[in-house]
């Protein structure tokens, strides 16, 4: 019994620590669902133990928290695959701000010098 | 202002750059010259501008060949130049085939002219052994995908046609693209012609590939050029809004 309090303990902090960063607003909505998402799942797998050991026997586990850890796996794993879709999406963003910054400046260096001697 | 023009990528190239402006000025007045200085850290910039013969853009960090190219083409889109041609920052192209690829082009020929080392069995630097390895598991690759035999496929020394350098300014892969971009453009029906040129050493500057990164090199190109393989019909429908 004693990891399924653990299970409990450990879920409620981390959605509120979740929900905490979203208020300070060190975390946006939009990547905090999936986070909010697995906290949910967890919670409710840690209260109804007969949940989770069906989903076990379902997927062929026989220690029913085990199948926790399998789900808090394939958490982690969704979540950092979206945090690859979103480094690429912002390294893209950052690639095409850097080349028109770098034709903005010159641009301007051309027009201060038509500027200066006409 | 004219209708061709020349792109030169530069990474602290500080050695080379101001006698190649003023060469590749001095063999030719009918082509602007553009150096993108790719966040160097030595005086490219400054001595590619004190030339006084070319544009200069300083892009405020390291962006890879890739992104310091494709500005080149967001460049040449802004100023509607006709052609465009990539010319290496490093020595490793010779200035007087720059019109040999041109005419490829001006000629309509093709929409992308390359050149190779390959083409022909002698003549000029043809890299090391292992290099070249890598340069013919490339070629197979292309050649299955794209169904044309392009023997240089990581040849940077290339001139461009409008149509083209449209395409490249939306689409360029962010490092090492040259193969990349051989599939982009072959899956997109843009004509590509491989002519022979020659290829000296570098004159100065280190590759930017060394032997310790050549797998990860060869299987991140690999992998690019078979996902822009499988890609293509998704850039196609954005070619024709274009």
């Amino acid at each position: 019994m004693n990891i399924q309090y653990i299970a409990i303990t450990g879920s409620i902090l981390l959605l509120f620590f979740v929900l905490h960063l979203i208020r300070k607003k060190s975390l946006k909505e939009e990547y905090s669902l999936l986070w909010l998402f697995f906290c949910f799942v967890f919670l409710v797998f840690s209260i109804w133990r007969d949940g989770l050991d069906y989903f076990a026997q379902l997927i062929g586990i026989a220690y029913a928290p085990a199948a926790l850890f399998f789900i808090f796996l394939l958490a982690i794993l969704m979540i950092l695959i979206e945090f690859s879709i979103i480094i690429s999406k912002l390294s893209d963003k950052s690639k095409n701000l850097a080349q028109e910054i770098g034709i903005l400046k010159m641009e301007i260096e051309k027009l201060k010098k038509q500027t200066r001697n006409p | 202002m004219n209708d061709t023009l020349i792109i030169i990528p530069a990474y602290n190239e500080a050695e080379n750059i101001d006698s190649l402006v003023q060469k590749l000025k001095h063999a030719d007045g009918s082509w602007d010259i553009l150096v993108i200085n790719d966040g160097s850290t030595d005086n490219t910039s400054k001595l590619a501008k004190a030339s006084g013969k070319a544009v200069v853009i300083d892009l405020p960090f390291n962006l890879g060949i890739g992104g310091c190219v494709q500005t080149g083409f967001k460049y040449a889109k802004l100023y509607n130049y006709e052609y465009a041609l990539q010319f290496d920052g490093d020595g490793q192209h010779k200035i007087e085939e720059i019109n040999k690829l041109l005419n490829i082009v001006k000629n309509k020929e093709a929409d992308v002219a390359i050149g190779s080392r390959f083409v022909q069995k002698h003549g000029g630097y043809k890299s090391t052994s292992p290099r070249r390895l890598g340069i013919k598991i490339f070629e197979i690759t292309s050649y299955l995908m794209i169904r044309q035999k392009i023997t240089d496929n990581t040849s940077g020394f290339r001139a461009y046609n409008k149509k083209t350098i449209n395409f490249l300014s939306e689409n360029y892969p962010t490092d090492f693209p040259e193969p990349e971009i051989v599939i982009m453009l072959g899956k997109n029906k843009f004509k590509i012609k491989e002519i022979f040129t020659q290829m000296q050493e570098r004159q100065g500057g280190v590759s930017s590939i060394s032997l310790a990164q050549s797998p990860y090199y060869m299987i991140k190109v690999l992998l690019a050029m078979f996902m822009a393989s499988i890609r293509a019909k998704q850039i196609e429908s954005e070619i024709d809004t274009n």
